[in-house]
């Protein structure tokens, strides 16, 4: 059996940050496993603007925010194989793959990185009743059709979800020449960044239809209608709100779900609110040295986040191999959410075992306005920030110092918060 | 002409072919879809039934208790996917319990076997530990089982083309009429002439039946609402459980699938219209109410995909197979509802033997039943794998994530008999898409390699045939 | 005076920043939390531009479409025209990431140029 120091299982922005940061921490031995045809992952469809501020000062497209880090790995020399399919990693980190060349292979590795990245939520899991017609489509897919392959898959379209993937697809279509009639969102908050609302839908003159979902698709071949319904705060549509749009595509932009079924497979602890595993402060899992990064550890809004989230993952997964990672007397502090906090990543932190500076990634489950979060060690307040603007769509960030975790000897929990300003 | 005509590629009309096909015939199937198994037997609860159900002395019960018997030789036969994981029918109310002795009696009569009665609840739940806690008995029925229906109608349909049987696809019958030693079909792609007609067209067949009978019969389409939950939840059952009618309301069944996932339905809706094929919302709400009635913790929220088919629901309420004495030639096959699909290997031996026996038809010599079902590379060990990526690269590329369906799996899809031209023809017979992502990950991947082997257009690719296509034009040709 | 209400798109922030006027005059810029955010905001109400992306095709290269955007913001007004003139162009692989697709798109002088690489594919 080959064996590597670190596998990655995933070349995507996480993959690729995680395998570079862990070559410059002075790992040699890593392979990326990437099923596609290309690295870069999902940044390869997604052409448009808007990628890299926080990294490289400067704007990007999608491919070219990937190509920066591709060209940084090949520089680096680091191995990875294309179109090859993980389909098990065993608990002993025994790493199986699929692919044309090599048939069915087994890898061992001393330390693996979960970089897959997410899926989209499907028509199914919404339970939309109607018929099975061609022309219901997830954002994703058509984002694919008409980026990658240059097909358009309708002429005019509804699109249910104000996820950003969804948003871009209605500007994309547009542009190409569909015709986008509305963006249909069931929650009373669009599910994407405010630029994109901006420049995706207001620029172009598409109603976005807050507290709306379709409750009819028309059409048995090819979808030749949909029905929206205005919805009460339950969700549940209004008899009477009904509208009528003829159109011969539906696009789905409900959400993203972490690809965690070979993580759960391997045995790794998931946390039900990000359906992404659970990590301590070096982005590692319940199984030392198997850590997680990116959209299959919590999704992102942001690739710049994830490329950071990544590195960290890969610098750890190097110090573990290394045997380098500091002594510890094992103080596990929990991070707790509460009041409108949804979750934490990381869910603990050894506070010996931590950076000099932790940032903890958490959604809100609301919309807050003029709103703080509140950081408590213990019960006792120890930051509050005054944010003008929260939102579930929108990544939030608090900063922890080790200094100051250190200081609080005995430390159980961090609570996190949002309170009034 | 033909000797005969079979009207409708579903599991009947299928199973009818493969079995005439042992007999020196020229045969050919009009199905008016784009493949086989697109009607009532792609949309059922694929179901083995073990034929209690069914009243005493009816053909129902006869074709049920016989398909059951049938299926498992017919399914090594033909290579699909059947598990006689055996079926529980629930009570949750104490004053329903005669009625679950009144289905064991029944079940006795119509020649079930080995049926218990289980009233003793440390037993129950040892057997099934997941059904509701209301639980006071269970029908035990250890010879009922699930199958691909899917899989068991392409594997007839495949083996009777294999065997010489014809298949005309999007082709339909808008009339027919006696002509001199036979009969002339009409159709939207020209007239056939053929001796003998069987009439195989699920809850169409009423239509085919009354223009050539005086003695109406009427089929209901009656709407059955399902839900499909992911492979997660595919172990929260052993058994089939089905709900006894009780004070508590009729009930819905939870199953296994022979593929792992888990099934939660039907609802049952009549209608009108016979293509209506639709979920509602009405309906899908009722089978979320009604499914934790027997099992308990059922996790709703791991639902992949909802689906709806038709039962051709004859207001007998029993099969209708025989040649229609005032129609001589033209042979009912009719009213082929539950337990329909666990009868229809039976059904297609009696109704060959009818034809048979009308046109003296002699054996076919060559006749070869048996039949290799596309290879699952999961079958192999790690070395045979490894040597048919060698010998096919095609195995080692995988399309479809959800499901790890490979490329060789697609490509013997697409090019063996009856083959795959659309993505829902591709995800019956492989499951590429049918998986948690619902084809969003597979289905651009899954056109081309239909494009690139059929040698047409990504813009000539449908989902299920007719105008259902997927791609409309390309980028910027309107601006 | 008038006031204006933008979202910036600067940045993900996506910050609420108001533009107040007079007579046609820029007086002042509030709500922004970078400088990004005021130059968006001026811009904004007197000449909107963005960048557009788009993909055109690619003929003998391993994939058939690549990627491609204006190279600097053009004026909103144009958008339209500058995907328009992009309508039936073919490239030739290999393609390398910032190769001038199209220069001076739609009379707006911004260049368009390919924001991936496409490979020749091999004979």
């Amino acid at each position: 059996m080959k064996a590597y120091d670190i596998v990655i299982i995933g070349g995507g922005p996480a993959g690729l940050a995680a395998a570079i940061a862990a070559k410059k921490a002075g790992v040699d031995s890593i392979l990326i496993l990437e099923r596609d045809k290309e690295l870069g992952g999902i940044l390869n469809q997604c052409i448009h603007n808007g990628f890299g501020l926080h990294t490289f000062k400067e704007e990007l497209t999608g491919p070219e925010y990937a190509a920066r880090f591709i060209d940084e790995a090949a520089e680096l020399g680091i191995e990875y194989k294309l179109r090859t399919m993980v389909t098990d990693i065993s608990p002993e980190k025994i790493v199986t793959a699929l692919n044309r060349e090599e048939g069915l292979f087994s890898i061992q590795a001393k330390a693996v990185v979960l970089s897959m990245g997410c899926r989209e939520r499907s028509r199914g899991a919404l339970n939309i009743p109607g018929y099975r017609p061609a022309g219901i489509f997830s954002a994703g897919t058509a984002q694919r059709l008409v980026n990658m392959e240059g097909y358009m898959p309708g002429r005019e379209v509804v699109i249910l979800g104000s996820g950003d993937i969804g948003l871009i697809m209605a500007r994309r279509m547009t542009l190409e020449g569909a015709k986008v009639k509305v963006v249909a969102e069931l929650m009373p908050y669009s599910g994407g960044l405010k630029r994109n609302i901006v420049q995706c839908l207001d620029d172009y003159g598409i109603p976005l239809k807050l507290s709306h979902t379709v409750v009819e698709i028309r059409g048995k071949e090819r979808v030749e209608g949909i029905t929206l319904a205005q919805v009460d705060g339950k969700g549940k549509p209004i008899p009477g709100t009904e509208e009528d749009y003829d159109c011969d595509t539906l696009l789905l932009s409900v959400g993203l779900i972490p690809e965690n079924e070979l993580s759960g497979d391997m045995g790794v602890e998931m946390n039900p609110v990000t359906s992404g595993p659970k990590v301590n402060e070096r982005m590692e899992t319940n199984i030392e040295g198997v850590f997680a990064c990116g959209n299959v550890l919590h999704v992102h809004d942001l690739v710049d986040f994830v490329s950071e989230e990544a590195a960290a993952a890969g610098r750890n997964a190097a110090r573990y191999v290394q045997g380098g990672e500091p002594q510890s007397a094992g103080q596990v502090i929990e991070l707790q959410p509460v009041n409108g906090v949804r979750y934490t990543v990381p869910c603990t932190i050894d506070p010996e075992k931590m950076d000099e500076t932790q940032i903890v990634r958490f959604r809100v489950g609301n919309v807050y306005k003029n709103m703080a979060i509140g950081v408590y060690f213990d019960g006792e307040q120890v930051q509050h920030r005054r944010r003008q603007v929260m939102a579930p769509g929108e990544m939030e960030e608090v900063k922890l110092e080790k200094a100051k975790l250190l200081a609080h000897p005995g430390l159980k929990t961090i609570t996190i918060q949002v309170e009034e300003a | 002409m033909y000797d005969v005509i079979i009207i409708g590629a579903g599991v009947s009309g299928s199973s009818a072919a493969r079995e005439l096909s042992r007999y020196k015939a020229k045969i050919c199937v009009l199905e008016k879809a784009e493949d086989v198994c697109c009607g009532t037997s792609k949309a059922n609860s694929a179901i083995v039934h073990a034929g209690y159900d069914a009243a005493n002395g009816s053909l129902m019960a006869k074709l049920n208790v016989q398909g059951n018997q049938m299926m498992e030789d017919l399914s090594k036969e033909l290579d699909f996917s059947f598990n006689r994981c055996g079926s529980l029918v629930v009570c949750i109310d104490e004053d329903s319990l005669p009625d679950l002795k009144a289905l064991y009696e029944r079940g006795v009569k119509n020649g079930v076997k080995d049926m218990q009665l289980i009233l003793d609840r440390e037993e129950i739940f040892k057997l099934e530990p997941n059904l509701s806690e209301k639980t006071v008995g269970v029908l035990y029925a250890p010879t009922a089982g699930i199958v691909c229906p899917f899989g068991m109608n392409i594997a007839m349909a495949e083996n009777a083309a294999t065997n010489g049987v014809e298949f005309r696809f999007d082709t339909e019958v808008t009339g027919l009429h006696p002509i001199a030693g036979g009969w002339e079909i009409e159709t939207n792609n020209g007239a056939y002439q053929t001796r003998c007609v069987v009439n195989a067209a699920g809850v169409y067949s009423d239509q085919f039946h009354n223009m050539v009978s005086e003695k109406k019969i009427h089929i209901t389409p009656r709407r059955g609402d399902y839900c499909l939950l992911d492979k997660k939840a595919g172990k929260h059952v052993k058994h089939t459980i089905f709900a006894l009618p009780s004070k508590y309301g009729k009930g819905v069944l939870v199953s296994p699938t022979v593929h792992g996932n888990l099934l939660v339905g039907p609802t049952a809706i009549d209608i009108e219209d016979k293509e209506a094929t639709a979920t509602t919302r009405a309906g899908l709400d009722e089978l979320i109410e009604k499914a934790g009635l027997n099992v308990k913790n059922l996790p709703m929220r791991q639902v992949i995909t909802s689906f709806a088919g038709l039962r051709a629901h004859e207001d007998g309420h029993e099969f209708i197979i025989g040649e229609v004495p005032e129609a001589p030639g033209f042979v009912d096959c009719a009213a082929i509802e539950s337990p329909g699909l666990t009868s229809a290997p039976a059904i297609g031996v009696m109704v060959a033997g009818i034809v048979k026996d009308l046109l003296q038809l002699e054996d076919n010599p060559d006749f070869n039943g048996t039949r290799k079902g596309i290879l699952d590379p999961d079958t192999l060990t790690t070395e045979e794998y490894n040597a048919l990526i060698q010998k096919n690269p095609a195995y080692g590329n995988i399309i479809c994530r959800c499901e790890m369906v490979t490329e060789g799996e697609i490509l013997d899809a697409i090019h063996r008999p009856l083959g795959a031209k659309s993505l829902d023809s591709v995800k019956r017979r492989t499951r590429a898409g049918m998986g948690r992502c619902q084809s969003g990950f597979c289905s651009p991947r899954v056109m081309e390699i239909l494009a690139r082997e059929l040698g047409v257009s990504m813009l000539e690719i449908t989902k299920s045939g007719g105008a259902s296509k997927l791609a409309v034009g390309t980028n910027k040709d309107r601006i | 005076m008038e006031k204006r209400e933008l979202i910036c798109i600067g940045c993900p922030m996506g910050c609420p920043v108001t533009v107040e006027l007079e007579g046609g005059e820029i007086v002042n810029v509030t709500g922004h939390t970078c400088k990004r955010g005021d130059v968006y905001a001026r811009k904004e109400v007197t000449n909107p531009t963005r960048i557009v992306t788009s993909t055109v095709m690619v003929e003998g290269g391993t994939a058939d479409m690549v990627s491609v955007k204006t190279r600097d913001d053009v004026p909103k007004g144009k958008i339209f025209e500058c995907v328009q003139a992009l309508k039936g162009l073919t490239v030739q692989a290999p393609v390398h990431i910032g190769d001038v697709i199209l220069s001076d798109a739609a009379g707006t002088g911004v260049d368009i140029i390919a924001t991936k690489g496409v490979e020749a594919a091999s004979a």
